[in-house]
């Protein structure tokens, strides 16, 4: 992936994020703290603000970068959880990875968030997301399917009582709603997916 | 040295004012350093701000987090995990409740404790409140 092929993924992946920034933040002030869609939105446009160096990186690199600049900017718990997931990934991921690679890669950046958030699936969280695409993914699905895995995986939050986050306080009451880090978490993988499907 | 002590609230001024708090009982006898609010000044936390904290703090003895919600815990965590080696073993962040642990752990650390001593103090609220 060339530099322009590179900015051009973070950039629509990051714009998904940031035009749903307002739901995103209506989904956590029912069952949240009401900042994740702003926290995420500081994040990113700071990935955005420093795209043309961001991008010119080799991929590892890059992950690493974006990892990083979520971890100081976002502000939240997602800056650490998000942050953890792109830092695990760079590390994990070779310069030219194959499909295998980015299964192995996505495992252990999940093994990351779980650690970093003290949090496994099946507790309302973007977890719940990750792990059934990851699955997918190692189970040789075609990218339309991982897309639709993680709508179906971030629809399925909505019955869920949250355990941990801040989510954890409404116990009984968290349930109805979707989780604002798996919609988030949805929305960044259907726009790569969309990114990689339109690809020049 | 004793240890030192670094105060991380999603609010600037719980921050500012438990520190004021911990400075009345113990005085400057223990390193000290808050920080509140996220990347804007807003309500939430700053990994920049927090990593300033610790080193503001530092203590060759260590240094005791203390947190209120959740993206506190997290971030201080993640800032901890981003300080180098030989720093890294010598920051703990403590599961207390973030004002009367402040002022708790100070007073312990005041006393020249070690950092498990001054962590565990601070932790021990929670046995006391609890039902």
């Amino acid at each position: 992936m060339d530099q322009h092929a590179s900015a051009r993924l973070l950039t629509i992946v990051a714009n998904a994020v940031i035009a749903e920034a307002e739901p995103l933040t209506a989904l956590d002030q029912a069952i949240g703290d009401g900042d994740h869609g702003v926290n995420m939105k500081r994040g990113l446009e700071a990935v955005m603000a420093d795209l043309p160096a961001i991008s010119a990186k080799p991929l590892p690199e890059m992950l690493k970068s974006i990892g990083m600049a979520l971890v100081m900017k976002v502000g939240g718990a997602s800056g650490p959880l998000y942050g953890t997931l792109f830092l695990e990934l760079g590390r994990a991921l070779p310069e030219k990875p194959t499909r295998a690679d980015v299964a192995a890669a996505f495992a252990a950046a999940i093994r990351g968030v779980m650690a970093r958030g003290k949090s496994e699936p099946g507790q309302k969280t973007m977890l719940d997301v990750l792990v059934p695409v990851q699955a997918a993914l190692a189970d040789g699905a075609d990218p339309p399917r991982l897309k639709q895995v993680a709508a179906d995986a971030a629809e399925a939050t909505v019955p869920m009582q949250a355990i941990r986050g801040r989510a954890s306080f409404l116990g009984a009451r968290s349930i109805g709603h979707m989780d604002p880090g798996a919609r988030s978490s949805a929305l960044m993988i259907a726009a790569l997916v969309d990114a990689l499907e339109t690809q020049a | 040295m004793n240890v030192g002590i670094v105060i991380v609230s999603h609010s600037p001024k719980i921050a500012e004012g438990a520190a004021d708090m911990v400075r009345q009982m113990v005085g400057d006898s223990v390193p000290l350093a808050f920080t509140g609010g996220n990347p804007d000044g807003g309500l939430g936390t700053d990994m920049a701000g927090i990593m300033a904290a610790i080193d503001t703090a530092w203590s060759d003895a260590g240094v005791a987090i203390l947190v209120d919600l959740g993206g506190a815990e997290t971030n201080a965590e993640m800032a901890v995990s981003l300080l180098d080696d030989a720093r890294r073993d010598r920051v703990v962040v403590c599961n207390a409740p973030v004002v009367e642990g402040a002022v708790i752990a100070a007073t312990e650390a005041s006393g020249g404790s070690p950092l498990d001593v001054v962590c565990r103090a601070a932790e021990e609220i929670y046995g006391a409140i609890a039902p």
